[in-house]
């Protein structure tokens, strides 16, 4: 047992109950769900599929020419399980009418403007289903800052954004989602090879278990190494953290007015709903 | 009036709600369709912490607030002709401050205004932000049996209900939005949750008394609301519970019968001994009262 272990059932009841009070509060009963093939897009589509039925959740595959073939295979193989219906958006023709006039060579900007191509797709199919954008972003994600702004960051609801990486791989085993989308490496398939961890520069497994001090627990850096957690590990995701912040919040807006939006017009999203 | 001699015997119904934010009218609708579902069955219903307008209310505070002659709650004053109603709302008082108040009405009037005395203002709340604090806690002498008030937060602090148990209240009632949080492994259940329970059953054996817990469900920005709302007798035995997070009433008898018996068995409110408290407190707070007038000079 890891001390990151949820109760994966309350977890699922709670997160169907939120589901639903969410999404009917925007007067609404359907969502839409960008399926990459991986776990946590897979999770998010199968609490969907419990909140809603299969039928109100509409699974999206948006590939780029260079993605993986074997995402795409195991989008469908989730969306087939759970029942939901598919919708197959191949964004090639959109992304590169921009990159290759552009010259875009890098491979952090042609990843965030295919997060961005993914963003622009779901949110116009959102009108044609009447549903609303769910996001797939885990919590150690969100505080990583792993994830494009406006791209995968852009989203109505977020299910299991308080749920860390390990903890969405609980809930996927209880859900019994498909072995080979919960076993294989993490990745953004955002260019040929690309894995989270490769990319990140550590694991998962480790992150989870610094952020889960470091965040929840209110430990210090200090305190982490002094619990024998690499000194230099820690203080790279604490600084990731900090530094990702920008993405975590919305944007800056100078208060000029008696009372402005963003500063002193508190009202919460589910006002008078 | 020694609540030893008092006879109650109080069908005491608790309501466990998912209130609109900021939705007087609907909530109020709501209040109303429960009060009459249970009408006639019990004497005492219970709604959760700010029933009549939902929780993270920010600027809508200035919109909800009500004073206790609002035409609003003429509908609420009308029925606690048939049956006595403890909801929460928002109170504008004449200075123009704002309480997150307990309302107990019972014969077309107010009985009692429960004004919550500890506001929370840290981790998800800012209640010192929207509301003025109460400065008291007085047990409502009802018809049905001497009930004290509190509201959520006020349980975690022990002389609200140490109040109530010097005053000889029969039941404490119990008034909630708490957020359901921890779902980390093995539980059971919310870590939430089993904190509330904990509280709960540790007052009523502490202060041998009945203990009506009304808790709201729901979602507001995905903060979700415990609920497992319950009424535990003076040996903290669960006598009725709504599971979960759905709405829900459950309804028990509460009576002085059991109260005498349990308190027959272990005295407890016989045998306290307040002075020792008070000596202390006259200790403590003239210096308290110093310390607080330096840390003021200090920072002025």
């Amino acid at each position: 047992m890891s001390e990151l272990d949820v109760q994966p059932a309350l977890v699922c009841d709670l997160l169907v109950s939120f589901l639903r009070e969410e999404v009917s509060s925007a007067r609404l009963e359907r969502v839409v769900i960008g399926l990459s093939g991986g776990v946590d897009s897979a999770v998010v589509a199968a609490l969907c599929a419990r909140a809603f039925g299969p039928e109100n959740v509409l699974g999206i595959l948006l590939p780029y020419r260079t993605s993986n073939p074997d995402s795409a295979a195991d989008a469908r193989r989730v969306a087939e399980q759970l029942g939901i219906p598919t919708r197959d958006v191949d964004i090639s023709g959109m992304a590169d009418a921009y990159l290759q006039a552009s010259g875009v060579k890098d491979a952090r900007r042609r990843g965030n403007v295919l997060a961005r191509c993914r963003m622009v797709v779901l949110y116009d199919l959102s009108v044609e289903w009447c549903g609303l954008v769910v996001g797939t972003s885990n919590k150690s994600e969100l505080l990583l800052g792993y994830s494009t702004q406006w791209g995968d960051g852009a989203y109505a609801l977020n299910p299991i954004g308080d749920l860390y990486k390990h903890q969405v791989y609980q809930v996927a085993h209880y859900l019994e989602l498909p072995e080979g989308v919960i076993a294989k490496p993490p990745s953004a398939d955002l260019f040929e090879g690309q894995t989270d961890e490769a990319e990140l520069g550590f694991r998962y497994a480790d992150a989870d278990r610094i952020l889960l001090r470091l965040v929840d627990r209110r430990f210090s850096e200090a305190e982490l190494v002094a619990e024998g957690f690499d000194r230099e590990l820690v203080r790279r995701i604490a600084e990731r953290v900090v530094t990702s912040q920008f993405k975590r919040v919305p944007p800056v807006i100078a208060k000029l007015s008696r009372r402005s939006v963003g500063h002193d017009f508190r009202y919460l999203r589910d006002w008078k709903r | 009036m020694s609540a030893y001699n008092a006879r109650m015997d109080c069908r005491l119904a608790v309501a466990q709600t998912n209130p609109v934010l900021g939705d007087l009218r609907a909530n109020l609708g709501d209040h109303l369709q429960r009060i009459e579902a249970c009408a006639g069955r019990a004497d005492l219903i219970l709604f959760p912490e700010l029933s009549l307008t939902g929780y993270f209310l920010r600027d809508q505070v200035e919109d909800v607030a009500l004073r206790p002659d609002d035409e609003l709650l003429r509908p609420l004053l009308e029925a606690s002709k048939r049956i006595s109603i403890a909801f929460g709302f928002v109170e504008r008082s004449p200075e123009g401050r704002s309480y997150n108040a307990l309302g107990f009405l019972e014969d077309g009037r107010f009985l009692g205004v429960h004004r919550k005395v500890h506001l929370v203002s840290y981790g998800l709340f800012d209640e010192e932000r929207d509301f003025a604090a109460g400065e008291r806690f007085a047990v409502v002498e009802s018809r049905h049996g001497r009930f004290g008030p509190l509201l959520c937060e006020d349980l975690w602090h022990v002389p609200s209900a140490y109040t109530h148990f010097l005053n000889e209240a029969d039941a404490l009632l119990v008034a909630s939005a708490s957020p359901a949080r921890g779902v980390e492994a093995p539980g059971p259940g919310l870590a939430s949750q089993r904190t509330w329970s904990i509280l709960l059953s540790a007052s009523a054996l502490l202060y041998r008394t009945w203990v009506g817990f009304a808790s709201r469900v729901g979602w507001e920005d995905g903060i979700g609301f415990g609920g497992e709302s319950r009424i535990l007798d003076p040996y903290a035995n669960p006598r009725a519970a709504v599971e979960g997070i759905e709405p829900g009433l459950a309804q028990a008898r509460i009576d002085s019968a059991t109260l005498r018996r349990a308190r027959s068995e272990v005295p407890l409110r016989r045998d306290e001994k307040p002075w020792i408290l008070a000596a202390e407190l006259a200790r403590h707070v003239p210096l308290l009262s110093a310390l607080r007038a330096e840390h003021a000079l200090q920072h002025e």
